[in-house]
């Protein structure tokens, strides 16, 4: 039966990963049945914890919003650590899959899930700080590099840790401290949006970055395989 | 680029081992192991826990790096990434099951299948000719033990390595799936591919290998 003859190339090795993975979130949903409802209650503590004075709401709440996105998707992250047992990752390095493909498949599962997480999330910031979402270009820009980032960043430590007995406390203390640039870019091209600035290099700033991610990521990704 | 070499008997050698050693820190795992396996043999590795049998399979699945001595494992050199090259013709089945328990077995299957550039009923035919047609949708964190062992006898029977290399294959088995693995095992030496099977019950062994190795403190005798 076996035939490397037809052996699938690069983006449908990635997308049979990207596949696993996604069916393996959909029976366990650590992202969307745990943390998701979580971001929704820390969305829900900040009003209770410093009042629901529209005014202020309305200043803070994209801030608030991204840094819940930001605390948050760090759980994607720990989510992939923990996602491996060893002899699941023998399995993956004898399967003859590209370590690239693999790293590309796994976090566009894991972008798909951010997205998905960063738009209900927004949408409940919406409905419950009463914004006005503005530059609606943008923000689909930021969301969408903000979700790229996020997975690639936790794919590359989840990566890294896997070895570690202690993966699930390493991950988070990789992840989070290099989310503060898109962090930082996130929340600084809304409020040049809202000032009437470009927000270009903010964008750019953050594209620099998901793409170093990216090559790294892939260039590192044998290596990494074989920590 | 792989090089098969042939051994004075004429017979291609796929596993050729030479004053192996490992090292864990200042811990020696494996010492000194020279062993050379040609194709059609099936070899046993037997000992006691923790004497470095698991360390050495995982060595010849080019899982694990050499600290010492040279190698090759169907060709490939393990100090080079030539190895990587021929992971593909390498079967190997570990102490857990190589299974992900959130899908179903023959969604397991299918990802090796898929992954390989095969289909899924070739995932479905692999698990029927283990027994399993009646589980295919049952999720893997949900069967037995004895049942994922079947379900990765169903991956090797699929993939058809050159070089099978099985840790404790008749660990929670019945009578019937231990009739798989001597199966797995004629079927691999048939087509040309070797074997190494690791146990601690050397009465298992002796049927279906050739010769038997003993390990003890990380040296082969």
């Amino acid at each position: 039966m076996s035939d490397s003859k037809n052996s699938p190339g690069f983006f449908r090795q990635s997308r049979i990963v990207a596949r696993r993975d996604l069916k393996r979130e959909s029976r366990h949903g650590e992202i969307l049945l745990v943390t998701l409802p979580f971001g929704g209650i820390a969305l829900l503590l900040v009003p209770l914890a410093i009042g629901t004075d529209t005014e202020t709401l309305h200043r803070i709440g994209p801030g608030m919003f991204w840094v819940i996105v930001m605390l948050f998707g760090v759980f994607g992250a720990v989510r992939q650590s923990n996602a491996e047992t060893s002899s699941q990752h023998d399995l993956v390095a004898l399967i003859g899959l590209d370590p690239a493909a693999v790293f590309i498949g796994q976090a566009t599962a894991t972008f798909l899930l951010l997205v998905v997480f960063e738009v209900v999330l927004g949408v409940a910031a919406i409905v419950m700080y009463d914004l006005t979402p503005v530059g609606w270009g943008v923000l689909v820009a930021v969301v969408l590099l903000v979700a790229v980032g996020l997975s690639l960043l936790g794919t590359l430590a989840a990566g890294i840790a896997s070895s570690s007995r202690s993966a699930t406390a390493l991950v988070p203390l990789l992840v989070a401290p290099m989310s503060v640039p898109l962090l930082l870019g996130a929340t600084q091209s809304h409020e040049a949006i809202r000032l009437g600035r470009s927000s270009l290099a903010w964008v750019l700033m953050m594209t620099i970055i998901v793409l170093l991610l990216a090559v790294v990521g892939v260039l590192s990704a044998r290596t990494i395989q074989e920590i | 680029m792989t090089v098969h070499f042939r051994t004075m008997s004429g017979s291609m050698t796929l596993v050729d081992l030479k004053k192996v050693s490992v090292r864990a820190g200042a811990v020696r795992i494996l010492d000194d192991v020279t062993v050379t396996i040609a194709a059609g043999e099936a070899v046993g590795i037997r000992g006691l826990n923790g004497s470095g049998k698991t360390t050495l399979l995982r060595l010849l699945a080019t899982l694990h790096p050499l600290s010492g001595g040279s190698g090759a494992v169907l060709g490939a050199d393990l100090d080079t990434s030539d190895k990587y090259d021929v992971r593909c013709a390498i079967g190997y089945i570990g102490h857990q099951p190589g299974l992900y328990p959130e899908l179903t077995l023959l969604e397991n299957l299918s990802f090796v299948a898929r992954s390989r550039g095969l289909t899924e009923s070739d995932a479905r035919e692999s698990l029927r000719m283990v027994g399993l047609e009646g589980a295919i949708d049952r999720r893997a964190g949900h069967t037995s033990h004895g049942m994922q062992r079947r379900a990765e006898f169903a991956r090797l029977l699929m993939t058809q390595p050159t070089l099978l290399l099985l840790d404790e294959p008749h660990s929670a088995l019945d009578a019937d799936a231990v009739e798989l693995v001597d199966g797995l095992v004629d079927r691999t030496l048939d087509r040309g591919g070797a074997a190494v099977l690791v146990s601690h019950q050397p009465d298992r062994l002796e049927s279906l290998v050739g010769r038997t190795y003993e390990i003890r403190g990380g040296t082969l005798r």
